[in-house]
């Protein structure tokens, strides 16, 4: 259990297909400690995604390494919580048999899963709709039944997707200042990609930048705000404009090069 | 603090608006649900009504010769003077019909899982079943009754061929239709490829299943009939046929009127089930248009 919770080294990953070869990363290196939250931002098709991917054994590397808390990762990894963009329900459980489908898979004992259940649908606001069926629930609702189904283990990394992608402005920002929260609660290292630059900005301790085809990282920006972060006022400091130009600036630039 | 209590009080007002957004989950009461139906189902049952008074105005006007077309006073009392008869070959034919269409479905299922399995599989069998499918069932029907005699055994085989098309390929797409990412979160809990199939993969496929089981059910007693076609001492087909030779029409109409209830019975069995088995697929289509009675 040394060192980093993530650990990406020198990463290259190339898709083969019939037509032609792609390199969607190349030599990407990057450390996350345990409990940081770090965001990956860039432009579309950079490769976002495929770095979530690494991590959790979903996708081999064609070059280089990647370790969860110094281990190297060969194959899909069971110590990790991973939420999608879509919050791919079953549609025939509700939410809270959603959310227990974790516990099942991994065979967990019943009484200890309801009991973090629980847990967790009261942290995130889903009380009263644990009857619910997924379609019965808006988008803010299903995307939180994904996130305690996604932290049910009590996993040591978080895996985010652009999982705030498809909700409207206003659940977006409600949900960043709970992802917040909850990630304070839970002390869980967090790995989120995103589109939005305030969104890394606001949630995160460390903001990755990738650049396009082949993804490479163009920088990395601490982010120097308190631990403590009302949604409005954080919005307001000159840090955090100064974070998200920078970040802006950067992307532009890369996405100029081009 | 604060960030806590702000958002808390977020979350509530969020709750809040959408509490009236969940749908009622109390199922409506036996009355109501009879109301919605005939609402919803009238138009068909008119349609019927009207057709059924054409056929006993154009009888009862004598525009066409009873031998020809019978009322339907006389259809019904073929049936009537005869409810044995009927009841025999009637259910001589569901027999042959439910038989058929339940190995359709185990077959047909288990071959859909297999291919889905196995690519290798799929690619040696699929052209096989679409070969199955095109030839004509009529045409290799007395083949059937050279093998198999003139018992139940070519009418069921004709009724499993007809019907086990619809199953193999509905259930084949529905396994495939899986979300990937679902597989793919499958994965990362540790899920054994037994797990995956009966907790997620499984499920997501019926939905699937059903619509092509409903189109199996009313195959099923077009192929029993068709066995019966060929050759048989009993069954709707035989008495068809019979009526035909003695150009009784009144009992082969009886015998047209009985078979099309059959297929139409079993399809609303079949859709009955999907309700029972799918509420959470039943009640989401219910949101669109609904497309059956």
């Amino acid at each position: 259990m040394a060192g980093y919770a993530v650990e990406i080294d020198d990463v290259t990953v190339r898709f083969r297909s019939k037509k032609r070869d792609v390199t969607a990363l190349a030599d990407v290196t990057m450390h996350v400690e345990p409990g940081e939250f770090v965001s990956i931002v860039g432009p579309s098709g950079c490769g976002k995604s495929t770095l979530l991917k690494l991590s959790s054994g979903l996708l081999p590397a064609s070059k280089g390494d990647v370790r969860l808390f110094g281990e190297p990762v060969n194959g899909p990894r069971k110590d990790i919580g991973y939420v999608f963009q879509k919050a791919a329900l079953l549609e025939w459980r509700s939410a809270r048999k959603n959310i227990l489908l974790q516990a099942e898979m991994r065979k967990m004992p019943a009484k200890e899963a309801a009991a973090r259940a629980d847990e967790l649908i009261e942290m995130t606001g889903l009380t009263g709709f644990e009857d619910a069926l997924p379609h019965e629930l808006s988008g803010g609702m299903q995307q939180r039944v994904a996130l305690c189904r996604a932290l049910l283990h009590r996993p040591p990394v978080l895996l985010m997707d652009e999982p705030f992608g498809a909700l409207d402005a206003l659940t977006r920002e409600q949900m960043n200042v709970e992802l917040r929260r909850i990630w304070q609660e839970t002390g869980t290292t967090v790995l989120l990609v995103t589109h939005s630059i305030a969104e890394a900005v606001y949630l995160s301790d460390q903001v990755v930048m990738i650049s396009a085809r082949p993804g490479t990282v163009a920088g990395v920006v601490d982010v120097n705000l308190p631990v403590e972060r009302d949604y409005g006022p954080t919005m307001a400091e000159p840090e955090f404009a100064k974070a998200t130009r920078h970040i802006r600036d950067h992307l532009g630039a890369a996405t100029a090069a081009e | 603090m604060v960030t806590h209590t702000q958002s808390a009080r977020a979350g509530q007002r969020e709750r809040a608006g959408e509490a009236s957004g969940v749908a009622e989950r109390s199922g409506p009461g036996l009355g109501q649900r009879l109301g919605g139906f005939l609402e919803r189902s009238w138009r068909p049952f008119a349609l019927l009504a009207a057709l059924f008074v054409a056929w006993w105005g154009v009888t009862a006007a004598e525009l066409v010769e009873p031998y020809l077309v019978p009322s339907p006073g006389n259809t019904f009392d073929a049936i009537a003077v005869r409810p044995e008869y009927f009841w025999e070959h009637t259910w001589t034919t569901t027999y042959e019909t439910v038989l058929g269409f339940v190995i359709a479905i185990a077959v047909g299922v288990i071959a859909a899982v297999a291919m889905v399995q196995s690519s290798t599989l799929e690619k040696t069998l699929y052209p096989l079943l679409l070969f199955a499918q095109v030839i004509p069932k009529i045409a290799i029907a007395p083949l059937f009754v050279v093998w198999l005699g003139f018992g139940l055994g070519p009418k069921i085989l004709v009724a499993v061929l007809m019907a086990f098309f619809p199953v193999v390929i509905s259930m084949v797409t529905g396994l495939k239709s899986v979300d990937p990412e679902m597989l793919q979160l499958s994965s990362t809990m540790g899920a054994k490829s037994g797990q995956t199939f009966w907790k997620i993969r499984f499920p997501a496929s019926l939905p699937h299943l059903f619509s092509g089981l409903k189109v199996a059910a009313t195959m099923a007693v077009t192929g029993a009939v068709v066995g019966e076609f060929v050759g048989a001492d009993a069954g709707l087909g035989f008495v068809i046929l019979q009526a035909n030779g003695n150009l009784d029409t009144p009992v082969l109409f009886a015998g047209l009127l009985i078979m099309s209830l059959l297929g139409v019975l079993l399809f609303v069995i079949v859709e009955w089930l999907e309700q029972l088995l799918l509420p959470w697929h039943a009640s989401r289509r219910d949101e669109g248009a609904s497309t059956t009675l």
